[in-house]
């Protein structure tokens, strides 16, 4: 510990404010380039939504400064008040909520509308870190795993039921966090590989599936060939393994499909990762119906192809002909990605999840060089809300998972959404700032 | 606490890379390798506007205007998007009662859905299209649409001009087309179809970006990939448009045709083929519909008698005859024939007009006088001349001086699908009469009857070779194209055809005789002041079969002039099928026609005869009824082909399936 105590702003973490104004930017660009229009008299206009972000942006920077200047103990003291408070809010949602596209989960104060949600998990990642991080928590015990599970849950069950399925879905990313707090190796793996499972059943081929499951099988086989050797167990495990995902994929999913699901729900179910429902499972193709194009499925393929178009270098700022035409569905918030991947091509996505991933790293970076496990706890939190919102998003642009409504942190246009991700940024980078301090 | 690192770490920083790499993966395959979507991408916002050029116009002599092209405008109507519509405002304005416009709102609604915007009125007049722009902000949901057709100035020349319309899917597999896709509009008929290469003009590709809603925007990369579109040419005619609606006036309520040519040039000043249409009917929307009517007027309006019809020409051939017979040195122009009524020396006899002796003592009279038997005569001499030996060389050798007139052949006009009339040769006779015939069998070519028949075209061509004295251009109605003369397509236009051999004295004395016609012989009522004008009237015999039977028709009344003698200018032939003889119709015409081309009006004193031209009405009512007849014959006769067509195929059928039985039945025996 240095004697002399530097001041608090040489103590903020450069790089991190560095990545989150390059991809704040990065966001406002593309939002105008959507926005943007030939037409328009002047290049900047007020009432457009690119000028209501920068002005979100000044919010956030404001708060983000207000932050900084608050005493970070603040923030591990109030953790459970506000995780309390939050899911009070959250629970009064859903009876006072806005009716946005069937789901009750905005309040709206005369025109401004925000989701409880999104600002819910910073009182979740807070309380979390809160809970792990008391002296009294062994995270080793049962009793304790399900309390940390319950609360990093119980927000998601409430959000469910005002029926925001996607934003519900973000809070299972604390399980990732937990898993760095001690969670059995097994929760992680399996978690994957039922993901892996669900996925690759639906994406790819049934014939090329089981090969794919039977070289890995082999593969894995290969790799604990002595362990086989010596042992009973591990085979039978192998095995078994091997035989409920072939079972799973082969037989489980197409039998459901074919005699339990109706026609409308495998459409839906296929409609959201944007791809044809296959002709096995078309129940309407012999009757030669018209197909008609879900509107997700229509999302999605209005993504890729602007995604796909943009080639290598992209059309160049302000030339994409999807953009500029407005396209693609929601290309202001779920689908901004699809702006940066048309205008810049794959050197620009590139570069972008270059900046995400060298922020996530980096906060993963800051989180371990804590002393004080409340401070790495709740840079976990941020990591994991983080990657779980960028890896989703982006794979939904490109059809690689399931259209939820999630947004891309920072770039979707949005104050709630920009806000809530400004100010977990900012309390990491306050409570990294007194990393020296003391040990709480 | 853990202050070592914790392993754990790696694996959530291995599994944020793992992700992200997964996602990149995917992105590099989708964005540098799956080109579809590339197309795709294109396909959705790029939007490629075909401009069409403003096809050529066309120039009468004069430069007037006769066909160019003009705006119209159809009246389109969303009805989701009529809002604080004042329907009374609506109805004065577009000249609408109220029942009127609620028909056609409940017609457009039940055919189409609200959203789409569909036709509420077709080619708005021009008032109503001043005052629906002018009003255009009360009526929201309505829009002016403008279109391009083709507007015939004067309405004439139909068949000359001839008219457009969508190509068909079987021309489209033609070569001729291949730059054409389905929609484009082509030249059908006429000089719209001849010159369709010229006229068309060079389409035009503009790449344009269209939003979601397909409306186009901005040019793509500002035009950068655009090709410009180039107008069509436009053409000049020798078609004097005065001229050709006078003499479409004159041939008003009457079947038959005219052909005026300069015979300088080859340009033909006039065709008329009557009865004429209104070529404004066949454009636009309503041409299929007009068509269908046009098609079945027993008259038959878009069947061009001038380049199609085949006349037997009747005495208008006999300077043609007496042309050959001169030229051939088996009469010289004093040779004369006793002639008193009819010409006895082929067993039946053959009437002539005139019976006073001396009619015929020599060319000029006989040909004056139109002598039937003398023309007759010289037709056999001709023929049976002594230094061809024989009547078949005989034959022959008339053939190929006809011939060389453009007798029995296409003529090449610019006009498409030209008739070629008939021309006897010796094949002809010897397959008629195998083989067994002589100059009395065939007696009746001389004058003009018989196996001969000739188009207008051909008349007034032969008309131009003797006003010449001997040669002539191929007839045709383009002077330039865009504005040259020398183009490719015009170089056969170009070049002077000369007939044989055939002396100046024999066209002198031709000449000769032709101008007596008119100074003292068959037609003095067709003499112009102050010009001398050579010509032959003909009334021709003619035979239409009915039912099976051949039933003798009244006359053709025919005309054929040249004028002036000295420097022809005009070269005419008139043909009014069934009206009786050639002085009495054809002959005023010709020379009204030859009046107001020469001296560019009509002299008063000849006002009465212009006027009974006009309001002569030749149309005899067995023309409908042999219309009729015929059309029941074609109708039973494609009837016939079809039965014996199905018939064929259902034997096919029978015997398909008798061997699929017999198959079947020896597989099952082989079982």
């Amino acid at each position: 510990m240095s004697p002399v105590r530097k001041s608090l702003f040489n103590r903020i973490d450069g790089v991190m404010i560095m990545l989150y104004v390059a991809l704040v930017i990065i966001g406002l660009l593309a939002v105008f380039s959507v926005e943007h229009r030939s037409s328009d008299p002047t290049i900047f206009i007020a009432n457009k939504n690119y000028s209501k972000q920068v002005i979100w942006f000044g919010y956030s920077l404001f708060l983000g400064f207000l932050i900084l200047l608050t005493d970070s103990k603040f923030f591990a003291s109030t953790a459970f008040l506000g995780y309390t408070i939050g899911v009070f809010v959250l629970i009064l949602t859903i009876f006072v909520g806005v009716d946005v596209k069937g789901s009750h989960s905005w309040l709206g104060f005369g025109s401004f509308r925000f989701q409880p949600g999104e600002v819910c998990k910073i009182f979740t990642s807070l309380a979390l870190a809160k809970f792990l991080s008391l002296p009294e928590t062994n995270f080793k015990t049962l009793r304790h795993r399900l309390l940390g599970v319950a609360l990093a849950m119980g927000p998601a069950v409430i959000i469910l039921l005002q029926n925001e399925t996607g934003l519900a879905l973000v809070y299972f990313c604390f399980l990732l966090v937990m898993y760095r707090e001690g969670l059995p190796n097994a929760v992680l793996v399996l978690g994957f590989s039922l993901i892996a499972l669900v996925l690759g059943t639906l994406l790819i081929e049934r014939k090329m599936f089981f090969i794919i499951i039977t070289v890995l099988a082999a593969i894995t086989a290969y790799l604990m060939r002595s362990a086989l050797r010596r042992r009973m167990e591990p085979r039978i495990i192998l095995i078994s393994i091997w035989a409920v995902c072939i079972l799973f994929s082969q037989l489980a999913v197409p039998m459901v499909f074919k005699h339990v699901l109706k026609q409308h729900q495998i459409d839906r179910i296929y409609s959201m990762l944007g791809k044809e429902v296959p002709i096995e499972y078309n129940k309407n193709a012999e009757e030669g119906d018209e197909k008609k194009v879900n509107a997700s499925e229509y999302n999605v393929l209005q993504s890729k192809i602007a995604i796909g178009s943009g080639g290598f270098t992209g059309k160049g700022f302000l030339n994409g002909t999807s953009t500029k035409n407005q396209f693609v569905p929601e290309q202001n918030t779920d689908f901004i990605f699809t702006a940066v991947a048309e205008q810049f091509g794959f050197l620009g996505s590139l570069v972008l999840i270059g900046i995400y991933v060298s922020l996530m790293l980096r906060i993963i970076f800051v989180a371990e060089r804590q002393r004080s496990a409340f401070t790495r706890i709740y840079g976990y939190c941020v990591a994991s809300i983080l990657f779980f919102h960028f890896a989703i998003n982006i794979s939904m642009t490109i059809g690689l998972a399931p259209v939820i409504g999630i947004t891309l942190p920072f770039l979707s246009y949005g104050g709630s959404s920009l806000l809530s991700f400004s100010i977990l940024i900012f309390i990491l980078v306050r409570l990294d700032a007194d990393r020296q301090a003391m040990i709480r | 606490m853990s202050t070592a690192a914790n392993p754990r770490q790696y694996i959530i920083q291995i599994i944020f890379l793992g992700v992200a790499s997964v996602i990149l993966l995917r992105l590099f395959f989708l964005q540098n390798f799956e080109s579809k979507y590339k197309i795709m991408a294109n396909d959705i916002a790029i939007y490629k506007k075909v401009v069409y050029p403003p096809r050529g116009v066309i120039y009468d002599r004069k430069g007037k205007v006769m066909l160019s092209n003009t705006t119209i405008y159809d009246l389109m109507v969303t009805p989701r998007n009529m809002k604080n519509f004042d329907t009374a405002q609506f109805c004065t304005a577009m000249g609408l009662d109220l029942p009127g416009f609620l028909k056609i709102m409940k017609f457009v609604q039940t055919r189409n859905i609200d959203v789409r915007q569909s036709t509420f009125m077709e080619q708005l007049s021009p008032e109503q299209t001043a005052r629906f722009q002018e009003n255009a902000f009360l009526f929201q949901g309505f829009e002016l649409v403008e279109r391009n057709i083709r507007e015939y100035k004067n309405a004439t020349a139909g068949i000359v001009l001839g008219y457009i319309g969508e190509v068909s899917v079987d021309m489209l597999k033609k070569e001729r087309y291949a730059s054409y896709r389905q929609g484009d509009y082509t030249g059908l008929s006429g000089l719209e179809l001849q010159y369709e290469e010229a006229l068309r003009g060079q389409r035009g590709v503009h790449f344009m970006e269209r939003d979601k809603f397909n409306r186009p925007k901005d040019p793509y990369r500002n035009g950068a990939l655009d090709t410009m579109e180039v107008s069509g040419k436009s053409l000049e005619l020798y078609m004097d448009a005065d001229l050709q609606s006078y003499a479409e006036k004159l041939m008003q309520n009457k079947v038959g045709s005219v052909v005026a040519i300069d015979p300088q040039t080859g340009g033909i000043l006039t065709m008329v083929s009557s009865p004429c249409y209104d070529p404004n009917l066949l454009r636009g929307r309503d041409r299929a519909k007009n068509y269908g009517a046009l098609y079945r007027e027993a008259t038959r309006p878009l069947f061009n008698r001038a380049t199609q019809a085949a006349y037997p020409p009747g005495s208008t051939i006999k300077p043609m005859t007496g042309l050959v017979a001169l030229s051939v040195g088996a009469i010289t122009p004093s040779f004369g024939l006793a002639c008193y009524g009819s010409y006895n020396y082929c067993g039946r006899p053959i009437a002539c007009e005139h019976h006073d002796a001396g009619h015929a003592a020599n060319f000029r009279l006989a040909l004056a006088h139109s002598c039937n038997s003398y023309f007759s005569h010289i037709f056999r001499m001709t023929i049976d001349y002594k230094g061809f030996n024989n009547v078949k060389v005989g034959l022959q050798k008339w053939h190929d001086y006809f011939s060389a007139c453009g007798f029995g052949r296409q003529s090449g006009i610019d006009l498409p699908f030209e008739g070629k009339g008939l021309l006897p040769d010796t094949t002809t006779y010897n397959k008629m009469y195998r083989g067994v015939w002589n100059s009395c069998t065939v007696v009746f070519v001389g004058m003009g009857q018989g196996e001969l028949a000739l188009t207008p075209l051909q008349m007034a061509n032969s008309m131009a070779i003797i006003a010449n004295k001997g040669y002539y251009y191929i007839p045709h109605f383009v002077k330039s194209i865009g504005k040259n003369e020398n183009d490719p397509l015009l170089k056969k236009y170009h070049e002077r055809k000369t007939v044989l051999n055939i002396p100046d004295s024999s066209f002198s004395a031709v000449q000769q005789a032709m101008q007596d016609v008119v100074e003292s012989g068959t037609a003095v009522g067709a003499k112009v002041d102050g010009i001398t004008v050579c010509a032959k009237t003909g009334t021709a015999e003619n035979k239409a079969i009915v039912n099976g039977a051949v039933i003798k028709m009244a006359n053709h009344s025919m005309f054929v002039a040249f004028a002036p003698r000295e420097h022809p200018r005009i070269a005419i032939a008139v043909a009014v099928e069934n009206s009786g003889f050639g002085a009495t119709w054809a002959a005023p015409i010709a020379s009204l026609l030859i009046e107001k081309y020469l001296k560019d009006s009509v002299s008063v004193k000849r006002k009465s005869v212009e006027d009974k031209m006009f309001n002569a009405k030749l149309i005899n009512k067995y023309v409908y009824t042999i219309d009729s007849a015929i059309r029941t014959r074609d109708a039973l006769a494609y009837k016939l082909r079809q039965e014996r067509k199905h018939e064929a195929d259902s034997t096919r059928r029978a015997q398909d399936s008798l061997m699929f039985v017999r198959w079947m039945e020896r597989r099952a025996r082989k079982k």
